[in-house]
């Protein structure tokens, strides 16, 4: 019953689209709700940490604190990344839990992505170097970094934003498809 | 390994639990909004369903009322680790604007990053261990990277490290 009710505000007519004029309303087909509402809770999800812990936490650090227990290059062991891992850690396995209680909720159930498997690979590799080298990614920069209105994080995402969509359009035009 | 003479950032079952809870909210976000899906980030970079910005949007002005409150407004620290309440400022340099383009190339083509990969798991998207696997990868390689140019700068010049 809930899933329906949620399910009918989430998915189906969007009362915020059906207000936008019809060349505004067509860049978003899915309409706008599912996705403010779901930028919410990840900034609900920021906020409880914050308020109880005074961390501000971002994604894509886990990567190289992760590494420290397993390599021993100075740069995975330096004492900010030594004092961060565990919680880190705690932190990855909440955001595949969250995810798993949407999916059996809300969701689709189990759901598998049709993106090409050396398209993940390789992206995700780029991914790793970049968020890395420029200190931040999509929660960190984008989430966190924008709310506290950093230049430096603003910069970033604007960089990142603009070059994803030139890449993204450059892989449509090359036909590369899904 | 590692030396363990680090004081960790906080330690006990409740900043955990603290940390987990949030991490829970986080992930149900991601999922709700279907960022956990790269067909749909792919869908907002190709500029045909742009709700990815409603999703940014909405997280980082409750980020910013967050991080308002615990500034301006609370006048103490965090209860479970005795932390001061401060805002997330990073240096600017060309590492943010060289880090930021690969990034972006990385984005681009998948579709996928770390919170949404991490996401992605748990809606059961098995092929998602490719990115993740990448993600690693590409996270050890500039380590490496750094590692050894650091100890090479170290050797030639008697100066403090970063």
């Amino acid at each position: 019953m809930l899933r329906d009710a949620l399910g009918a505000v989430l998915l189906q007519a969007d009362p915020v689209v059906e207000q936008f004029p019809p060349w505004l309303a067509a860049y978003f087909p899915d309409g706008v709700l599912s996705y403010a509402i779901g930028g919410l809770f990840i900034g609900l999800g920021v906020a409880a940490i914050y308020f109880g812990t005074g961390i501000i936490a971002g994604a894509s650090t886990f990567l190289e604190t992760t590494l420290s227990y397993g390599s021993r290059l100075s740069r995975f062991n330096q004492g900010k990344y030594l004092a961060s891992r565990d919680w880190r850690v705690t932190f990855t396995v909440g955001i595949v839990i969250g995810a798993a209680v949407y999916a059996l909720t809300l969701g689709p159930g189990g759901w598998t992505t049709a993106v090409q498997p050396w398209r993940l690979l390789a992206g995700g590799v780029l991914v790793g170097v970049g968020t890395r080298i420029g200190k931040g990614c999509t929660s960190g920069h984008g989430v966190c970094g924008v709310g506290s209105v950093s230049s430096t994080s603003i910069t970033n995402v604007v960089t990142f934003m603009a070059v994803a969509i030139g890449t993204a359009q450059v892989a449509l035009a090359l036909g590369v498809s899904p | 390994m590692s030396d363990s003479d680090v004081e960790p950032d906080g330690r006990g079952g409740a900043f955990h639990a603290v940390i987990l809870f949030g991490g829970i909210l986080f992930g149900f976000g991601l999922g709700v909004s279907r960022m956990a899906r790269p067909e749909v980030v792919l869908d907002f970079l190709q500029l045909q369903d742009l709700g990815l910005l409603f999703v940014m949007g909405g997280a980082a002005v409750v980020s910013a009322l967050t991080f308002h409150i615990g500034t301006n407004v609370l006048d103490r620290r965090a209860p479970l680790t005795g932390r001061a309440y401060t805002r997330r400022v990073r240096e600017m340099d060309r590492n943010v604007l060289v880090g930021g383009s690969i990034f972006g190339v990385g984005w681009g083509l998948s579709g996928i990053c770390p919170g949404a990969a991490y996401a992605s798991v748990g809606i059961g998207n098995w092929p998602i261990l490719w990115a993740i696997g990448g993600m690693f990868l590409g996270a050890y390689a500039q380590g490496f990277a750094r590692s050894k140019l650091a100890e090479r700068d170290a050797g030639t010049e008697v100066t403090g490290a970063d």
